[in-house]
């Protein structure tokens, strides 16, 4: 009963329709081009009563940097925020996937969700894909049993964790973790640590670069400082190197005029007499 | 070869003070063979929306035809114009879906926003990745040359004569380093109150 006028509902989910010709464009000796990826530092500490997360701002494709200040800490919930590492769409499309269930979950539920439970939605949906879906993440957030802190794998494996590091950078932060981290630190001591760590990412290893994001998470609220820091300032350029108007060679113009529909709205004072 | 680069093409989008530009080169190519110097890669999706679609050829005007129905269901339902924030989710989303088997082209939007006229330029990857920058996008096979064009030309607050310059400078200096783009190049002006679309000289070979 399908017809132009009358189309068959898609079916949710992935599509798959494009397989069979781009298999076929592979066997043709065309290669498969590389989607962006975020390289990535991402870390995560459990400080007292709290949680920081921490991201470099570097998207590459293969070698070539593609976004120098993207975002890497995702909002999934209230009291809850993800780092992702990997393939850039995978990480932004299952949080956002996973933030619209728990804030249903939660209306349903009225209760502030809880981070377990965002784990095991994350890891389920992971795991069913079996690593295709290209997403490392790092779960923090505090809920009513304290804070969590959650390392999730492409495959679907977890772990809890009081500190941890994923991504490229992961071994460079690790170093700083392992020789600095203690438990139960102070906010301001737990910020200097993450910053820290993001900054061994960003100097020795090329796959992150540009600045350091952090998010704090407490009971009490979420300090998200969007470039804590700038660990890479560009230079200011000493000469323009604007061209002189008319230095382009022109065919033909055409313009295009739009008119700009405005409506004036009056209000009229309330009376208050 | 990658199928990315099967048709060739180079595409930028820059923001201005006020104004937005986007730009394309006309080729249309089998590989190193030159096929046709007219081909539309820079589409209109509204007065003040334009979308580029670098990439496979095939999917360029597949994926067009797709976003065009979207953008129209849209408008009937919504009784409003779309705003290039909207064309952008829309585009990624319809992307992603296709995750496992996706369209070769690698989108840039640009325009102003229909209420505010707020200047917006984003470009994504085959899966729709979105990255929204302040500056500039490129896409496209010179992508590596434009980033290095652009990074040295575009400076900030550009009126819409000097983005013209900027922008038409930047993308022919670019696939004239380019083999499979170029010949011949179109350029859009986006303004609050008016689109202005120069055709270039170019270098024919």
């Amino acid at each position: 009963m399908t017809s132009i006028l009358c189309p068959e509902i898609p079916n949710a989910g992935f599509s798959f329709e494009n397989c069979k010709r781009n298999t076929l464009l592979q066997s043709k000796g065309l290669s498969l081009p590389k989607a962006t990826k975020t390289g990535t530092t991402i870390v995560g500490i459990q400080i007292k009563d709290g949680i920081v997360l921490g991201a470099d701002t570097r998207a590459t494709e293969d070698t070539t940097v593609a976004d120098k200040n993207c975002e890497k800490i995702h909002y999934i919930a209230p009291n809850i925020y993800c780092c992702g590492a990997g393939t850039a769409a995978d990480t932004e499309m299952s949080t956002q996937m996973i933030s619209s269930q728990l804030a249903l979950h939660s209306l349903y539920t009225n209760r502030q969700v809880r981070v377990c439970t965002a784990n095991m939605m994350l890891k389920q949906y992971l795991f069913r894909y079996q690593g295709y879906i290209g997403a490392a993440l790092i779960l923090g957030g505090v809920d009513s049993t304290g804070p969590h802190l959650y390392q999730i794998y492409p495959h679907g494996s977890t772990d809890k964790l009081p500190f941890t590091t994923m991504g490229s950078g992961s071994l460079a932060a690790m170093a700083v973790f392992e020789s600095r981290w203690k438990p139960d630190m102070e906010e301001t001591e737990g910020i200097q640590l993450v910053r820290d760590a993001i900054a061994a990412g960003i100097f020795n290893d090329l796959g992150s670069g540009s600045n350091v994001d952090i998010c704090v998470i407490r009971k009490s609220g979420v300090d998200y400082k969007r470039t804590y820091e700038e660990a890479n300032k560009k230079g200011t350029r000493q000469n323009s190197y604007r061209y002189p108007r008319g230095a382009t060679a022109v065919l033909s113009t055409k313009i295009q005029n739009i008119e700009i529909e405005t409506t004036v709205q009056h209000i009229e004072p309330m009376d208050t007499a | 070869m990658s199928i990315l680069t099967y048709n060739g093409g180079a595409m930028l989008a820059m923001k201005g003070d006020g104004c937005v530009s986007i730009a394309a080169d006309k080729r249309y190519g089998i590989q190193m063979q030159t096929v046709g110097t007219n081909f539309q890669k820079i589409f209109e999706m509204g007065p003040h929306l334009y979308v580029g679609l670098p990439g496979l050829a095939t999917d360029t005007q597949t994926v067009m035809e797709k976003i065009r129905f979207r953008k129209n269901l849209y408008e009937l339902r919504e009784n409003r114009k779309i705003s290039p924030k909207v064309m952008a989710s829309m585009l990624s989303n319809m992307l992603y879906e296709k995750r496992f088997g996706p369209f070769f082209v690698e989108p840039i939007v640009a325009g102003l926003d229909p209420v505010t006229y707020e200047p917006f330029i984003c470009n994504m990857d085959l899966i729709g990745c979105i990255n929204k920058p302040d500056e500039f996008v490129v896409g496209g096979t010179a992508s590596a040359q434009l980033y290095g064009m652009c990074e040295s030309v575009w400076e900030p607050n550009l009126g819409p004569d000097d983005l013209f310059e900027t922008t038409s400078q930047a993308l022919m200096n670019a696939f004239d380093r380019d083999a499979i783009s170029g010949w011949g190049a179109v350029v859009y002006i986006i303004e609050k109150d008016k689109v202005t679309i120069k055709d270039l000289k170019t270098r024919m070979d």
